[in-house]
């Protein structure tokens, strides 16, 4: 368990920032993983109170800011009608709503966790984070990035003309993805995001032509690399994987 | 550190350390019903609700809830009872312990969604877990309440 020697509520980005160069200092999201960890922080940054909590929509894009929870993305109905409930299917499985009411879009992005739905989901959309230091940086970019001391302030998902669809598989309900999938058709492409390999989510494409979905689904799943662990082999999760990405890919081939 | 909230309708101080979490302190306050079951986010049992939000309070800092509202069972007494009732005539509980933070749930899931189905009712509860009953009979006891609450609409 973390402990914390001292509590700050910045009131400026320039001051977060400033308190996070410091190595034994932390930045607070929702705080659902972070107090599992051990050792000692400094100073915790709360950024909640500072407005980042809102989610903005306009003609081109979404800004979610770091501070949404889970459960905004999950109701907003503007994300879930451009996704075609693809965002909701994402974030629904996540424990529960107690938990989704805390844990933050900055969070889940910023953490790059293997496990993370959320991240898997935005991966397979025309997506951005903005962070404080760094400026807007496609998110397929920020995924390969080293974690650093800067800020994620807001994420940003562009409007373009694509369908989506999310699916995961779990052992039991509630509990991490054993493979998690976005599969977007984008214009004459097929972009999918391959998440819980375990390892963080990856982003691959194949041409949208006259092949049919388990072609297609075959040659995307050859690029992803897959690991073992507890809740299953490479072996299973590659197999999962192909039939989940097939599957949209129809349901896809008869919606476009 | 001091923080200032209102617990259960009346305003509170209390002085905390920066890493104490919420449910700690609600403990230490008397609150009583905010039970620790897991500690790692997972079991809902430790349920509050910090500005009428369904929340774990094992991982809320304290510090966070300078100048929020935050409720328990304790300042819900009287639905509490009401469904508690519900619980009860349908054999739905056996040690107990799950109660509190699965009647908090459900009272925020009640004032959340209009006419739930079974499906969006059995989503919502998904992070209160019970390892004696098996939610059959909660499911009931669900149910028969709103049925009962739509009667009185």
């Amino acid at each position: 368990m973390i402990t914390i020697n001292s509590y700050v509520k910045p009131e400026s980005l320039e001051e977060a920032y400033e308190l996070n160069q410091k190595r034994a200092n932390r930045i607070l999201g929702g705080m659902m993983w972070m107090r599992l960890g051990s050792g000692r922080v400094q100073t915790a940054i709360d950024l909640s109170g500072m407005g980042l909590d809102q989610i903005e929509e306009s003609e081109e894009e979404f800004k979610i800011g770091c501070m949404c929870t889970l459960r905004q993305l999950e109701l907003h109905k503007g994300i879930n009608q451009y996704t075609d409930g693809a965002v909701r299917e994402c974030v629904r499985h996540i424990v529960g709503v107690q938990f989704r009411n805390q844990a933050t879009v900055g969070g889940s992005i910023f953490g790059r966790f293997g496990f993370s739905d959320v991240l898997t989901c935005f991966l397979a959309m025309d997506c951005y984070v903005e962070l404080y230091k760094g400026g807007i940086v496609p998110l397929r970019e920020f995924v390969c990035q080293k974690r650093d001391r800067d800020i994620l302030v807001n994420v940003i998902i562009r409007k373009d003309v694509r369908k989506i669809r999310y699916v995961s598989s779990r052992r039991t309900k509630t509990d991490f993805p054993v493979i998690a999938c976005g599969v977007a058709k984008a214009g004459e492409e097929w972009q999918v995001s391959v998440g819980a390999r375990p390892m963080k989510a990856v982003l691959v494409t194949e041409k949208a032509d006259e092949r049919n979905a388990a072609e297609i689904a075959e040659k995307l799943t050859e690029q992803v690399t897959f690991g073992s662990n507890m809740r299953g082999s490479s072996e299973y999760r590659k197999a999962l994987a192909k039939v989940l990405i097939r599957r949209q890919i129809e349901a896809l081939m008869e919606e476009c | 550190m001091e923080v200032k909230f209102i617990l259960n309708g009346k305003q509170t101080t209390a002085d905390i350390k920066e890493d104490t979490v919420l449910l700690d302190l609600l403990r230490a306050k008397g609150c009583y019903s905010v039970k620790c079951g897991c500690e790692t986010t997972n079991c809902g049992l430790c349920t509050v609700w910090i500005d009428g939000t369904p929340s774990l309070s094992c991982s809320v800092l304290a510090a966070r809830v300078e100048g929020k509202e935050v409720t328990t069972l304790e300042g819900l007494q009287e639905e509490a009872a009401e469904f508690g009732a519900f619980l009860a005539a349908e054999g739905a509980e056996q040690c107990g312990y799950c109660s509190p933070g699965f009647i908090m749930n459900v009272l925020a899931m009640v004032r959340e969604l209009e006419d739930p189905t079974l499906e969006e009712v059995k989503e919502y509860l998904a992070g209160n877990l019970c390892r004696c009953t098996g939610y059959m009979g909660q499911l009931r006891a669900i149910k028969k309440y709103l049925e009962m609450k739509r009667g009185t609409k």
